[in-house]
């Protein structure tokens, strides 16, 4: 019992992480994934708080969804109710960070306000209510896109400090190569494609 | 200003411009997620139109009555509510093309374009502006998502506007008497290349597409398009990375005083 459910989550956060990447694979934040992967720290920085936000932000939803919206016949309200919930909550918690947890402010609060209205996270909500996941699995799938945002961050920040100092045709200078690697990692994800089935046929 | 004589400058604008896409860099993550084929990438900007059109409207009306603390929340409720509407008449009357956009039709959202035009013009400017300056945003959206939609399809699945007839299904099952796209005549030569309409090919394709349009704008004299625009970004005012002048990517100084 206990085991098909391990294997199940690791399934989910496989897929979340490699196979479905969120940023490479479903396009899914890709404006923080463009705009904060220049340097190292902040890419971590952005990446933890993505996570912090998708897991409470489906922790939150979830209930609102079951109990409040789909026990009402309210299901088209979902996209308005999820993203004033995503929103008023990122709101609160910067002030309660702000107020009680100054250190844990400074590393993530900076980057709350970007993320209320960040594609990545409204999307996971959406993407676990489409798939049916109960609690839990949601919870894990949240972290796991998270994680998955956070592993493409750090290696797009690697390759990006590299573009730095490389010799870049003149027409191809600024956002086109950048874009153009992120094709390239993107293209390395797909190596992973099949892996999932593979392991937990 | 005489407000007449800039409708029609308002509307070019968002064509070439200041096209959304390929100038502004705003709504990276529609275009590169749905434009696999053109008729995707029309169904997508349509709506996204729609939506940009109504709630500039709606915001344009409601800018004098929204206090300006909560007008980012009051834009997203307003915003929120036209992408459920667009939402609802997709899935009853195109069910094709909610199948295959998915959880980006409600993503639309989160559309920075439609956010940002909401912040950066609808909520300064008259009823009419704004409806204009939505519509041409829409259309600037709407072509671009169409070029790179085209070379994607075109390079990745040896086709050119499949399955037409599912945008138009409202009409009635054979209002193009059966045309449902091309196939190019060399798919029987040559395999099309599917990592064009893969994720790859959409990061390739934009990056390639973007620097045309850079050589385009530099022939013209205008700067290349910038990433982390903080001007763009709608929630510029709360950023706090702003407020130390530093900005998302660290070196932007001049977002300052959005």
């Amino acid at each position: 019992m206990t085991a098909t459910i391990v294997k199940s989550f690791l399934a989910i956060i496989l897929t979340s992480v490699l196979t479905e990447n969120f940023v490479l694979c479903k396009f899914l934040g890709i404006c923080p994934f463009l705009g904060v992967s220049k340097k190292l720290n902040t890419a971590v920085g952005m990446s933890a708080a993505v996570i912090f936000v998708m897991a409470l932000a489906t922790a939150v939803t979830y209930p609102i969804n079951k109990y409040l919206l789909l026990a009402n016949d309210l299901e088209y309200l979902q996209t308005i109710v999820f993203i004033l919930v995503i929103a008023a909550l990122v709101q609160l918690v910067e002030l309660i960070l702000k107020k009680f947890m100054p250190p844990l402010y400074n590393a993530l609060g900076i980057y709350l306000p970007l993320i209320t209205t960040n594609c990545a996270v409204l999307g996971v909500v959406l993407l676990n209510q489409t798939k049916g996941y109960n609690f839990a699995e949601s919870m894990v799938n949240s972290v796991g896109a998270g994680l998955g945002f956070m592993v493409a961050m750090v290696i797009f920040s690697g390759v990006r400090s590299r573009l730095e100092g490389a010799d870049i045709p003149k027409f191809l200078q600024g956002l086109p190569i950048v874009l153009i690697a992120a094709a390239i990692v993107s293209l390395s994800f797909m190596g992973f494609t099949g892996l999932v089935d593979g392991i937990f046929a | 200003m005489a407000e007449k004589k800039s409708l029609g400058k308002e509307f070019t604008k968002g064509l070439i411009a200041e096209n959304p896409v390929f100038r502004l860099v705003l709504g990276t993550c529609p275009t590169l997620a749905t434009s696999t084929s053109v008729v995707n990438a029309l169904g997508m900007g349509i709506s996204a139109m729609i939506v940009l059109v109504c709630s500039n409207i709606v915001i344009s009306l409601l800018r004098k009555v929204i206090p300006s603390k909560v007008r980012i929340p009051a834009y997203i409720v307003v915003i929120a509510s036209f992408v459920t509407i667009v939402q609802m008449i997709v899935k009853a009357f195109v069910p094709a093309l909610d199948a295959a956009l998915g959880v980006f039709l409600p993503l639309i959202v989160v559309n920075c374009i439609i956010l940002g035009r909401a912040e950066a013009f609808a909520g300064k400017n008259s009823v009419i502006a704004s409806a204009v300056d939505g519509l041409g945003m829409g259309v600037g959206f709407t072509i671009a998502l169409c070029c790179m939609a085209s070379v994607r399809e075109i390079l990745g699945a040896g086709t050119f506007l499949a399955g037409a007839q599912n945008l138009l299904v409202l009409f009635g099952d054979n209002v193009l008497n059966g045309f449902n796209g091309f196939t190019l005549p060399w798919t029987e030569v040559f395999n099309p290349m599917t990592v064009f309409i893969l994720a790859p090919g959409g990061f390739l394709t934009f990056g390639l597409l973007m620097a045309c349009a850079n050589k385009l704008a530099e022939s013209k004299g205008k700067p290349r398009a910038e990433l982390g625009g903080c001007q763009a970004c709608p929630m510029a005012k709360n950023c706090a990375l702003l407020a130390d002048g530093k900005g998302c990517s660290e070196e932007k100084k001049e977002g300052e005083q959005v």
